[in-house]
């Protein structure tokens, strides 16, 4: 355990991956939070889907495998996939989750086609594209770091501005827009701010699973308090938690994967929340009720 | 004619409101004129478009024609003038935030963007609560209020608004004794100080003791003025299409206590 | 066509088929992500019987896949039913943890088995016509294509059977209870065709077709159908078409075939989001600005009939008095007046309008009905 505290913080690699994790775990918490309180938990699964054609379109135009711009390509794409799933939500009687379904699947499947036409061109590139798949959090170097600060710092700056916008935005829209507020222009702005939490996250975790990065550490944060700005910050540090644990765990062994092991740690942390939060916790409510039981047996003994 | 200086306009003038939803007309060629200082009640059968003309006048949904002025001009000019309460289950009342967080909601139209809520904000939203009997709800969390309580806070939220108009979509609906009779008080109050209120109402019973005019509305406007002379046998039935009973004598001045039965 | 070509088709239709069909009841109860949570969280399910029976080619991995998708259900509802996370977040909790596992053990324990996460996502029909179906030394055709027409038949056969039950906990679960039909086990069943059909299908095409397979073609289909039979037909069809298509598309491009049928479905709901009639984008804009024209024809008969045995009749039935009191503007009213006139309502002579006798008619019906 020193050992790993010692690699922590003089391991080059353990360093960048952690402070990576870190930093994505943050971002996607606070951000994803809103998603979760506006029953929108899904719409992290179809952006982070969304964003593989952004990827390959971004390599075949530019032909540059910068991240930042492969970050840029993901976020377009994904910001395009939800738009479309607002427009049909909107102008057809097709749901919200069928039309994330389609948008989800649809743009990974042109996703799919645009790699593998990639990989006729030239065989050795498509790996450095490969790795959005899963992500491949030991390959980050520490300039991806300080995108991924940059970036999510952008996001987070601008949901402390916009903060009370955005609660009456997820709170009660209708009654936002008669006091004068533009409610779709909002909605585009937090659709924005988690597309870019969640390209932030792509590079180290990968498309499949980065939409639970997304849900994980709000609902874990929500368990243990009734405050929005409390909620917000926990699920970032939870999120943080769970980077950063994930990270340290992937780098005792050979062959541990680093984005499973971020979002086992935040399932861990989901499940901990759900049983021990007090007042919310299900072990405190079984207590509680066991307790409230004794004491209504006895004070109905005490009764004459 | 539209009266086109404030002084003379309406609080709220409506002509030819045409509302329509795949196909259907919801509301349809709905002129309204609603005086000043008046507590109105709009009421009709299911799916009269009750709720859709508090909507429309709001801008809430899209109209296929006609317009909406307020004080003689576009909502838009004059959103300050304007309060909405909307109903109660429009929103998610297991959201992390507090009593007090809510009715502070009700200044942001006027801190415009960015800046927070103070202490200014703060005060007012205590005040609002005093006024509906629920400052010592202050700090409690919305999951835990009953829907009497729940009212009443929306209605504090449109009270620390200011305004001069308010709109109220069934704010009776499914309350306590208690909190109805606040709320009438609280109407009343608006009332006297020269408030123009405009409420959604489900029961008809209550028509001629709580408001002064009502709007008697199916799709069409049917009638439109003064309870005494609009909230009639032979105008209700024209609105509800003859499934409605009355019971118990008229009372002298000719208004009847009148039951709906069954819907559209 | 050689051989091959044809079987990968054949495959890819009743893939298209199977799926659409519990597909269907998915997009209708509003739980289309349970396709995507189930065939991905399949995976694990997948691994653990792998690790018993230590063979790919065991069916012991398909029994454990489809256990996996209904435990997958099972644990969705139970966080649901906590009362602390709400159904989206609980299969957004629970698929990435099930996966996640399953990656995480691959990664550890099986890595050098053919195994490979990517053919999990991707699938790769391509090889499909290379696993022959064998018996006695007769060669029947691809395992895939008869695995698939079973779960097919299992599809039609089930939902055929429960029709009558699936239909009404679809539309009225209350009634349903209350009738006695046990919604909860109708939608455990459909859950357990669901995870079949992803099982099989996903050996072929990979997770994400099949989420695509499952939803776009019964979105299309509801798009340009409100009877259930005919989106059940036109969803099996609508996938047909987006599997050949698709499949050609690769051929075409030389590129993954899941990903072109993937696309070829999104097209076609595109397609029908567009062009549907009645229910499609285009549709209900011409539908909403012929609705305009036709009330504000309609309101200038009102007009014209409300006033026209009043004193100032005369004023109000002038065309520039129109623009003032129903606030019309100029080019708009004169648009209404020419529909009107050429509809036979009204006449129009320089400033003043009259009504004709359908006119009246028309503005009777108005105010009464």
């Amino acid at each position: 355990m020193p050992d790993l505290l010692h690699d922590l913080f003089f391991d080059y690699t353990l360093r960048t991956v952690a402070l990576g994790a870190a930093i994505l775990g943050i971002v996607s918490g606070t951000l994803g939070s809103y998603a979760v309180l506006r029953r929108q938990s899904l719409l992290g699964d179809a952006i982070s889907h969304a964003a593989l054609p952004g990827i390959a379109l971004a390599f075949l135009l530019t032909g540059s495998k910068a991240p930042l711009v492969l970050v840029l390509g993901a976020a377009v794409a994904g910001w395009l996939g939800t738009l479309l799933v607002m427009g049909v939500v909107r102008s057809t009687r097709v749901k919200f989750d069928s039309a994330l379904g389609i948008i989800l699947s649809v743009f990974f499947g042109i996703g799919l086609v645009l790699l593998t036409f990639i990989q006729k061109r030239e065989d050795a590139t498509q790996a450095g594209l490969d790795k959005f798949l899963f992500g491949q959090a030991a390959t980050i170097l520490a300039q991806d770091v300080v995108t991924m600060a940059a970036l999510g710092g952008v996001a987070l700056l601008l949901m402390l501005l916009f903060w009370k916008e955005l609660k009456l935005l997820s709170f009660d829209p209708e009654f936002g827009s008669t006091l004068g507020f533009p409610i779709r222009a909002l909605d585009i702005l937090l659709t924005t701010l988690l597309v870019i939490a969640i390209v932030v996250g792509l590079q180290m975790v990968g498309v499949v699973l980065m939409s639970a990065l997304v849900v994980a550490p709000a609902v874990a944060a929500r368990q243990w308090t009734d405050r929005l700005g409390l909620m917000i910050a926990l699920a970032g540090g939870f999120g943080a938690l769970a980077g950063v644990s994930g990270a340290v765990i992937s780098s005792t062994a050979a062959r541990l994967p680093t984005g499973p092991l971020i979002v086992l740690c935040a399932s861990a942390l989901v499940l901990i929340s759900l049983c021990f939060a007090p007042n919310r916790g299900i072990v405190w409510h079984a207590l509680r009720q066991r307790r409230n039981r004794r004491r209504l047996h006895v004070e109905g003994e005490v009764i004459p | 004619m539209l009266a086109t200086t404030t002084a003379t306009a309406h609080p709220i003038t409506v002509r030819d409101l045409t509302v329509a939803y795949h196909d259907r007309a919801v509301l349809w060629d709905v002129d309204l004129d609603v005086p000043r200082g008046v507590l109105m009640a709009i009421v009709g059968p299911n799916g009269a478009g009750k709720t859709t003309l508090i909507k429309a006048i709001l801008g809430l949904v899209p109209v296929v024609a006609g317009q909406v002025r307020i004080e003689g001009k576009p909502l838009a000019e004059v959103r300050r003038r304007v309060a909405y309460v909307p109903q109660r289950g429009s929103v998610d009342w297991d959201f992390p935030t507090s009593v007090l967080d809510v009715v502070m909601m009700g200044r942001y139209g006027a801190l415009g963007w960015i800046r927070r809520p103070g202490h200014r904000e703060r005060q007012a939203a205590l005040d609002a609560l005093e006024q509906v009997g629920m400052r010592d709800f202050a700090g409690r969390q919305i999951s835990q209020l009953s829907g009497g309580q729940q009212q009443r806070v929306f209605l504090a939220r449109a009270l620390v608004q200011d305004a001069a108009i308010y709109l109220m979509d069934e704010p009776f609906q499914g309350v306590d004794a208690t909190t109805e009779r606040t709320i009438v008080g609280l109407l009343r109050d608006l009332r006297s100080a020269g408030k123009t209120v405009v409420v959604v109402h489900h029961d008809l019973q209550t028509v001629p003791e709580y408001f002064d005019w009502v709007t008697l509305l199916n799709v069409r406007k049917i009638a439109s003025g003064p309870v005494e002379e609009v909230f009639t046998p032979e105008l209700l039935r024209r609105t509800y299409g003859g499934h409605i009973a009355f019971l118990g004598q008229p009372d002298q001045d000719g208004t009847v206590a009148a039951v709906a039965g069954g819907e559209e | 066509m050689s051989a091959p070509q044809l079987e990968i088709q054949l495959i890819a239709v009743v893939v298209a088929a199977a799926c659409a069909l519990p597909g269907t009841f998915l997009v209708l109860r509003r739980m289309a992500l349970m396709s995507d949570a189930i065939s991905h969280a399949i995976l694990i399910g997948i691994v653990l019987a792998f690790f018993i029976t230590e063979d790919l080619a065991s069916p012991l991995l398909i029994v454990g896949a489809t256990l996996t998708g209904v435990v997958t259900v099972s644990l969705v509802e139970l966080l649901n039913r906590t009362g602390r996370v709400r159904e989206d977040a609980a299969i957004g909790l629970v698929f990435p943890v099930l996966f996640s596992a399953a990656v995480l053990l691959i990664a550890r324990y099986a890595g050098n088995v053919h195994l490979d996460t990517d053919a999990v996502l991707l699938g790769e029909l391509a090889f499909a016509p290379f696993d022959r179906f064998i018996v006695a030394g007769w060669d029947l055709g691809p395992r895939a294509l008869y695995l698939m027409d079973g779960i097919l038949a299992l599809n039609v056969a089930v939902i055929g059977l429960l029709y009558k039950e699936l239909k009404l906990v679809t539309f009225d679960a209350g009634l349903a209870a209350a009738l006695g039909f046990a919604p909860a086990v109708v939608h455990y069943i459909l859950m357990w065709l669901v995870s079949i059909t992803a099982v099989g299908a996903f050996e072929a095409v990979g997770s994400i077709l099949v989420v695509a397979l499952m939803i776009a073609p019964p979105a299309t289909a509801y798009l340009l159908t409100d009877r259930l039979p005919v989106m059940l037909g036109l969803g099996a069809l609508t996938g047909a078409v987006a599997a050949i298509g698709g499949y050609w598309l690769a051929h075409w491009l030389d590129a993954s075939i899941a990903g072109s049928m993937a696309m070829v479905a999104g097209l076609l709901f595109g397609a029908a989001c567009l062009f549907a009639p009645q229910r499609g984008v285009i549709a209900a804009a011409r539908r909403r600005a012929a609705q305009r024209w036709e009330f504000a024809q309609t309101m200038l008969a009102i007009h014209l009939f409300n006033h026209r045995d009043t004193p100032d009749a005369a004023t109000e039935s002038r065309v520039d008095h129109l623009q003032e009191h129903l606030r019309w503007d100029p080019d708009f009213a004169a648009q209404v007046i020419h529909r009107a006139e050429r509809r036979g309502l009204i006449h129009h002579h320089g400033q003043a309008l009259t009504l004709t006798g359908e006119g009246m008619r028309v503005a009777r019906e108005a105010l009464v009905g």
